[in-house]
């Protein structure tokens, strides 16, 4: 395995770069004409934002551009970005406090970037001073297990692992007296990646998640839907039904390092009023940041 | 409340003159509707832009024919430009000299080391003899993974572990094909992205060991705008020869497709469908095209019904139909065969005309009313399931205390019951019935 460390600045530069050359036009411009609203439209859009979502910020900010007197183009690219702001400020994150175990149950559909993405989270607590266990609680993919157990080598933590096939509500199970035991004070349990409208198998996360409340009613403090950075509209069906399955409380963006902006979240945050907590930049597994809204908003319209 | 396109055009339509030419005003109205369904669809923005000048060129001025409404029209033109963008269905290319290489390359978690032992099993159906070669030496365990699956489906996989560079496996495994006569060679490639320079020229390298027949780039139906630029470096990195879109089983309306199609001009030749083997399909460019535009796929809903609907017993129902002999038993074995279709709100989802409706009732709730109906039905003696007459008062009371519910759901079953069995008449008389007036 190499790792190929990427920093989430250099990650940034790229979003920032790729959109400047997009839409250059719209700085350069110094009257508030027609295009500049149709080129802040393209740009909302372009960056995943929805295209609802983008008609009714845009007709707002021009609603009141009048009256607020928003007369060049970066006025209006600044008020964009406060109502930006205020979306994602909405959703609130859970705030870690209590003494105990700290029970993380990851989820999200096939290929989000599950896997990885616990890898990073277990690095990020570890960084924190924590002791890390984790589940692994993916008993369907060829080799999951596997590949959690190469990463926590990496890491230097164990893994609670059962044969392939078996009940990921034992494996949680066993995790959970495990963590007590051994006194880890965080543990990450992986999940199968499953589509959201695949009704048995969001049955199935609805037990995991009933068999860990069954153990520790405070737990899972964190539930997290691994969301990958490319996905489109779909991305607010999958955090619907995922939210109405196992109550998630946060999102993990993956693979933000590309050239897509995740612009879903907004609207995953404006209607369903689930929080971005962390961003995932790169393979290595230092590639992760706790979500920061206001360089996260930058960077979609950043010079 | 969402509604499919044809309602939406309709809408803007009914005003117009009902038949004669379309003119510029009618279009604009109509495409303005096009424009949303497709951006909803996760369709490009510059590929919108482009798909709508060309549907406005051939819609202006066109004759609204006969038969059709102006909205008809305009659904048509929308529907035939959007099928010819999709293109037609390809197959594998096995043309030449065996072995064949075909090599599965694309972002993370896209679904390639999956797509690789799905398209083994199918070339092996065709009477191929596959080779999967685990290319993949970065991701943890990927190589495993690969191996597991080949064993499951009795597939040969050639691997090397973590240690030996990509191209060099691909030399590999090619001269090992040839030796042992295997007529293809899939080659299971690490995700990477679209803008990694360095992993990009590795793929370079690896084609020209591998000179393979095929480059597939295999992506998310999830994906959003950025399918354009994903396919088009790509493809100006190795040249692709087409596209396999994964995950269609979810309700990712896949407009990532036509994106790529036109950046790329590649046939789309799989879509990954299911998590299972099998679930591998031929693309159906009518299909995608409804689903994109928000339509329904009544064509995947008749195939799943056939999934489950076994003929024999759907030649009785036909039967008891015609005869109109349609009890309440039959009524409950039918729930239970529509049940294992999925949740009730997914097959509505599929129904053109009821999608977006689904959406306005909870979560659950319609497949909570099959488990009441169920217990209802099984409350119910077998004279009674037969002829529901019967049933009075102290009856329904009994029902009720068995089922757990009330009687005035047990009035209400019985009520719904009376409308099937006049529907059923309705279809018997060759009549469509009012489908909707089930789920109200």
């Amino acid at each position: 395995m190499i790792g190929r460390g990427k920093n989430i600045e250099q990650s940034l530069s790229r979003t920032r770069r790729s959109f400047f050359g997009r839409i250059g036009g719209l700085f350069s411009q110094t009257d508030l004409d027609e295009r500049v609203w149709e080129e802040l439209e393209e740009l909302l859009i372009q960056a995943d934002v929805g295209v609802t979502t983008t008609v009714d910020l845009v007709q707002a900010v021009r609603d009141e551009s009048g009256a607020q007197g928003l007369r060049t183009p970066s006025h209006v690219v600044e008020a964009v970005q406060q109502r930006l702001l205020a979306v994602l400020g909405n959703a609130s994150s859970p705030g870690r406090s209590q003494e105990g175990l700290w029970v993380i149950l990851v989820v999200g559909v096939n290929g989000s970037g599950k896997t990885t993405g616990i890898a990073k989270l277990a690095k990020y607590h570890q960084r924190h001073g924590r002791r890390v266990l984790l589940a692994a609680g993916d008993t369907f993919r060829a080799a999951a297990a596997d590949q959690l157990k190469v990463w926590a080598r990496m890491l230097g933590t164990d893994v609670v692992a059962h044969q392939p096939g078996s009940d990921p509500g034992a494996v949680v199970y066993d995790a959970i007296k495990a963590s007590q035991a051994r006194d880890a004070d965080t543990l990450i349990v992986d999940t199968a990646g499953r589509l959201h409208t695949q009704y048995n198998l969001m049955q199935e996360l609805r037990k995991i998640h009933r068999v860990i409340k069954k153990q520790m009613a405070d737990a899972p403090q964190e539930t997290l839907l691994v969301l990958d950075a490319t996905t489109g509209q779909n991305a607010l069906s999958q955090a619907r039904y995922f939210k109405d399955a196992v109550d998630v409380n946060g999102v993990f963006l993956a693979k933000l390092d590309g050239t897509a902006k995740g612009g879903i979240v907004f609207a995953i945050a404006s209607e369903l009023g689930i929080p971005i907590r962390y961003v995932g930049t790169g393979e290595d597994v230092d590639d992760v940041a706790e979500f920061d809204p206001e360089r996260f908003v930058a960077g979609l319209f950043a010079e | 409340m969402f509604e499919t396109l044809t309602d939406k055009l309709q809408g803007a339509f009914d005003k117009l003159a009902r038949k004669g030419r379309l003119n510029e005003k009618d279009v604009d109205e109509g495409l303005r509707e096009v424009r949303i369904a497709l951006l909803e669809a996760d369709v490009n923005f510059k590929v919108v832009k482009e798909f709508i000048a060309k549907v406005r060129e051939r819609a202006v001025g066109a004759e609204v024919m006969r038969s059709l409404t102006p909205a008809q029209q305009m659904r048509k033109i929308v529907y035939e430009e959007l099928i010819a963008l999709l293109g037609k269905p390809a197959k594998i290319d096995l043309s030449g000299q065996p072995p064949h290489v075909v090599m599965l390359i694309g972002l993370q978690g896209s679904g390639k080391t999956t797509t690789a032992a799905k398209l083994g099993l199918h070339l092996r159906k065709q009477g191929q003899r596959p080779l999967l070669v685990a290319a993949d030496i970065r991701r943890p365990a990927a190589v495993q993974q690969l191996e597991i699956l080949g064993k499951e489906l009795d597939l040969a996989v050639h691997s090397e572990g973590t240690s030996v560079a990509p191209p060099q496996i691909c030399a590999n495994a090619l001269r090992r094909a040839k030796e042992s006569a295997y007529g293809v060679v899939i080659v299971d490639t690490q995700g990477r992205l679209h803008v990694d320079e360095q992993l990009m020229v590795e793929l370079e390298q690896m084609k020209g060991q591998a000179a393979p027949s095929e480059i597939l780039l295999v992506a998310d139906a999830m994906t959003g705008q950025d399918a354009v630029s994903v396919a088009q470096e790509f493809h100006q990195h190795v040249g692709l020869t087409g596209l396999i879109l994964t995950k269609m089983d979810g309700d990712a309306r896949g407009g990532a497709a036509l994106s790529m199609r036109s950046v790329t001009g590649v046939p789309i030749k799989f879509l990954g469908v299911g998590e299972k083997p099998g679930d591998l399909e031929g693309f159906y460019p009518d299909r995608l095209a409804s689903r994109i535009l928000g339509m329904g796929d009544p064509l995947t809903l008749v195939e799943k019904a056939q999934e489950v609907f076994d003929p024999e017993q759907a030649l009785k129902m036909e039967e008891k139909l015609r005869t109109a002999s349609f009890t309440l038993e039959d009524f409950m074995e039918q729930l239970r065969q529509v049940k294992k279709m999925g949740p009730l709100s997914q097959i509505m989802d599929m129904i053109p005309g009821l999608s977006g409706l689904a959406g306005q009732i909870p979560e659950g709730e319609t497949d909570r009313q099959l488990v009441k109906i169920e217990a209802m039905i099984s409350s119910m003696t077998p004279a009674e399931r037969h002829d529901p007459g019967v049933i009075g008062g102290s009856r329904k009371r009994r029902i009720a205390d068995g089922s757990g519910t009330t009687v005035q759901e047990v009035n209400q079953l019985l009520g719904q019951f009376r409308q099937v069995q006049k529907m059923m008449r309705q279809v018997s008389r060759g009549r469509t019935p009012d489908l909707l007036s089930m789920f109200r």
